[in-house]
């Protein structure tokens, strides 16, 4: 038999015994922390110290906010998931640059406390806590929110205001280049300009599993159908549906925003229907509302009916047909 | 190789959703098997398999020859006892199987002349398994000998084999399915028994698929085991037995995820394969009707892998049903510094233990021996709802639900899930990057809906 002296210590637990290895939650923020990483470079390289002020301001109220909020919940420390990290950067790379000091904060509080602690906690939420925060600034300080400025790297003064792609295409009729649209150098929130960093972030994310793939491209899909019917009716040729899809938090939205994991349906019928709803509603917000932009909206919205969603698309068990 | 090998079959190799553990065989995947020597008691459990337990027939004192049976299974869905050793019985005792059941025991102390295992062990190897008088053994008798050998699934679940080659007038068997995936990360017996002993198994799956009047007989081997479809490729050469060879994939080797890779039909909910027409048995299973039917001796030893990185020899060895699993890791060296949990059968499904003295029984297909390294002891953290459970849940469920239902004690939302239909092979579990217990919770969850909870 084993001599005792030298027996390790032997546990019993039921199975599994063993794991996957290569996720935990925290990993999973690293990789969407990660992946959010071009866009962070992007909005430094166009908007300089706007860019690292917001990111700093929202960074430090979040991780203060989740902090103080779990505490008067009197539960253990949520710091270490990273969670709030991530609420923190999104939530600055959708806010303009130029949106003073306490906008920030006060998203971030919204956020972390109306967006996700109220409902307890990480995982349990159901609206994504960054755009609660977001769509609390919008509506409280809209004039702070549409003004936005940025670097023109290439004119004489240090910095240029002007509208954003989508609102001078809508209210002027002003179409923007389509490469400074496609690289960014335009106006609007911080994180939300360039689509080529939305697209190598986001692919990223989509390779590690961190996001679904099907929530993008349901919402990328809807919005060219869309933006190209608008196209074609208004015989705009091609400025309209390369405005849609390139301008405005398109990108950043589909990639970053709809796919969270909490907010969002569980299965992949359900994920299909979250990502056409969500275009579907961004188009609808577009063409026809006053403001120029919708994902915010209709990213909280489709987050409403998820519960629903998740209902419908209950999957058969195997045997069951 | 590969799926091209599934020619001829309506399935597609596979089945939807699944994970891919490493698969860690090459610790024992070449470790010739190993006759352990008789050992000087051996206890036997009067319930080695699913169903009801069997009844002693012989009392403490009494001599046993080899074979002898010593507990009777009356019940339909019962098996049979038989000596493994000749032997006097000793007072019957109690003992804890890793599985948690306590049950009484009866025990052999080895006396007198013995049939030397590793005679019994050259006679499976060989190579004179008949394959073509199979015809003159009639289905009654097969299944007759079936009964009485004793023998039970060697795959893990050992579920008595009479009851599913019993013929049914009301659901013919079409096909006789030979599992051979061996799913499991670092089990290797069913492997070593491919490759060293084909010809039983053939001769076994001839006599069995005779006994169900299947059309069709198939031996299903995952694409990780290409010495062992080869091995089986030449023993079944110029008989009706065809070979099909599936994805390597966890749980490939679950009956209902392997009749839906290879017949590509799906049983339903609550049903049983013989509903679609397939009657499914392990391969180890075969050897052993082989030998039982053809050489008239009951189930009394079995093959089994010992591995893992916390045992200092993997070996697969070649043991008596009976012997402890002490006996059987002392044997393989013993337990490494680093050993952390001891597994009877595989690290996905099977049953971790501590008292070494619990004993092989005939549903052990293995010990695995895991190091700290490889058990996750990290704390839970709040679902995402990431849905990775979902994805991975070869039953198409939404383990999550059905974990949360349990968990909050709510039995009429976990019956509208269809917790019923978890089979329990632990791939939400394995998956979660969040460290739930997702299995763990749907099992108290499947009890509380077996009490009639509402």
């Amino acid at each position: 038999m084993i001599e005792n002296e030298a027996a390790p210590a032997i546990h019993v637990a039921p199975s599994p015994h063993i794991r996957d290895t290569k996720g935990d939650t925290r990993k999973m923020m690293m990789d969407v922390i990660l992946g959010l990483l071009p866009m962070v470079i992007v909005a430094v390289y166009l908007f300089r110290l706007y860019a690292v002020k917001q990111m700093c301001i929202c960074l430090v109220s979040c991780l203060a906010f989740e902090w103080l909020f779990v505490k008067m919940r009197q539960r253990s420390g949520t710091l270490k998931d990273c969670s709030a990290v991530v609420t923190g950067i999104i939530l600055a790379l959708s806010l303009p640059g130029s949106a003073p000091w306490f906008v920030g904060v006060i998203a971030s509080a919204v956020a972390m406390g109306i967006g996700k602690i109220i409902f307890g906690g990480l995982g349990m939420n159901i609206f994504n806590p960054a755009m609660v925060g977001r769509a609390f600034v919008m509506i409280a300080f809209a004039q702070l929110m549409g003004a936005g400025s940025y670097e023109n790297l290439t004119g004489l003064v240090d910095g240029v205001s002007g509208a954003t792609p989508l609102s001078a295409l809508k209210f002027n009729h002003l179409a923007t280049p389509v490469p400074d649209l496609f690289w960014g150098m335009t106006n609007g929130s911080i994180g939300e300009t360039s689509t080529a960093a939305c697209l190598a972030g986001g692919l990223f994310l989509v390779l590690r599993r961190a996001a679904s793939w099907q929530i993008p491209l349901g919402i990328l899909a809807t919005v060219l159908v869309l933006a190209g019917i608008g196209d074609i009716a208004g015989s705009h040729s091609g400025r309209l549906l390369i405005h849609h899809l390139f301008g405005g938090a398109l990108m950043f939205g589909a990639f970053f925003i709809a796919t969270d994991p909490v907010t969002s349906p569980l299965t992949s019928k359900g994920k299909w229907v979250f990502g056409i709803g969500t275009g579907f509603l961004i188009m609808v917000i577009r063409f026809f509302s006053g403001y120029p932009e919708g994902v915010m909206f209709a990213v909280l919205m489709m987050n409403a009916v998820t519960p629903l969603i998740n209902r419908w698309t209950n999957p058969q068990p195997m045997g069951e047909a | 190789m590969g799926l091209l090998s599934l020619k001829g079959f309506p399935g597609t190799g596979s089945f939807r959703h699944g994970v891919h553990p490493p698969d860690n065989k090459s610790l024992s995947a070449e470790s010739k098997v190993e006759v352990m020597e008789t050992p000087d008691t051996l206890t036997l459990p009067l319930l080695q398999h699913l169903g009801v337990p069997c009844k002693p027939v012989v009392k403490a004192g009494q001599m046993v020859r080899y074979g002898e049976m010593i507990g009777k299974g009356e019940a339909f869905v019962s098996a049979s006892l038989h000596s493994p050793v000749a032997g006097k019985i000793k007072k019957s005792i109690m003992v804890t199987l890793p599985n948690g059941r306590h049950l009484p025991a009866m025990s052999v102390q080895t006396q007198g002349e013995q049939v030397s295992p590793h005679k019994i062990w050259a006679d499976m190897k060989s190579k004179d398994w008949p394959r073509d008088c199979i015809s003159i053994y009639d289905p009654f008798t097969i299944v007759k000998i079936i009964h009485d050998s004793g023998i039970v699934g060697l795959g893990g679940a050992a579920f008595p084999t009479h009851v599913k080659v019993t013929p049914n007038d009301t659901r013919m068997i079409d096909t006789l399915m030979i599992n051979g995936c061996e799913c499991e990360p670092y089990l290797t017996c069913d492997y070593r028994l491919m490759k060293e002993a084909p010809r039983a198994i053939v001769a076994g799956a001839l006599l069995t698929g005779r006994a169900v009047s299947a059309r069709e007989i198939v031996i299903c081997v995952e694409d990780n085991k290409p010495d062992a479809v080869k091995k089986l490729k030449e023993a079944t050469e110029q008989t009706v037995i065809k070979i099909a060879v599936l994805k390597t994939k966890y749980p490939q080797g679950s009956e209902k995820q392997l009749i839906k890779a290879v017949i590509g039909l799906e049983i339903p909910l609550g049903g049983l394969p013989s509903d679609v027409g397939v009657a499914m048995s392990n391969v180890g299973t075969m050897a052993t009707v082989a030998r039982g039917v053809i050489k008239e001796s009951p189930l009394t030893h079995r093959v089994i892998s010992v591995s893992g990185r916390g045992i200092k020899h993997p070996k697969n060895l070649f043991v008596p049903i009976g012997i402890s699993m002490g006996e059987v890791i002392d044997y393989c060296g013993g337990l490494t510094q680093d050993a952390a949990r001891v597994v009877a059968g595989g690290p996905m499904m099977g049953f971790s233990f501590s008292n070494f003295s619990t004993p092989v029984t005939k549903g052990t297909s293995g010990i695995t021996v895991l190091s700290h390294d490889e058990i996750s002891n990290e704390k839970e953290t709040a679902c995402v709802r990431c849905g990775r459970c979902v994805d991975a849940c070869p039953m198409n469920l939404v383990p999550t639900r059905l974990a949360l239902a349990a968990r909050y004690n709510n039995p009429s939302i976990a019956r509208q899930y269809h917790i019923q239909a978890c089979f329990e092979c632990g791939c939400c579990t394995y998956v979660c990057p969040a460290k739930i217990n997702l299995v763990q919770l749907i099992r108290t969850g499947k009890k509380l809906v077996a009490s009639g909870a509402k």
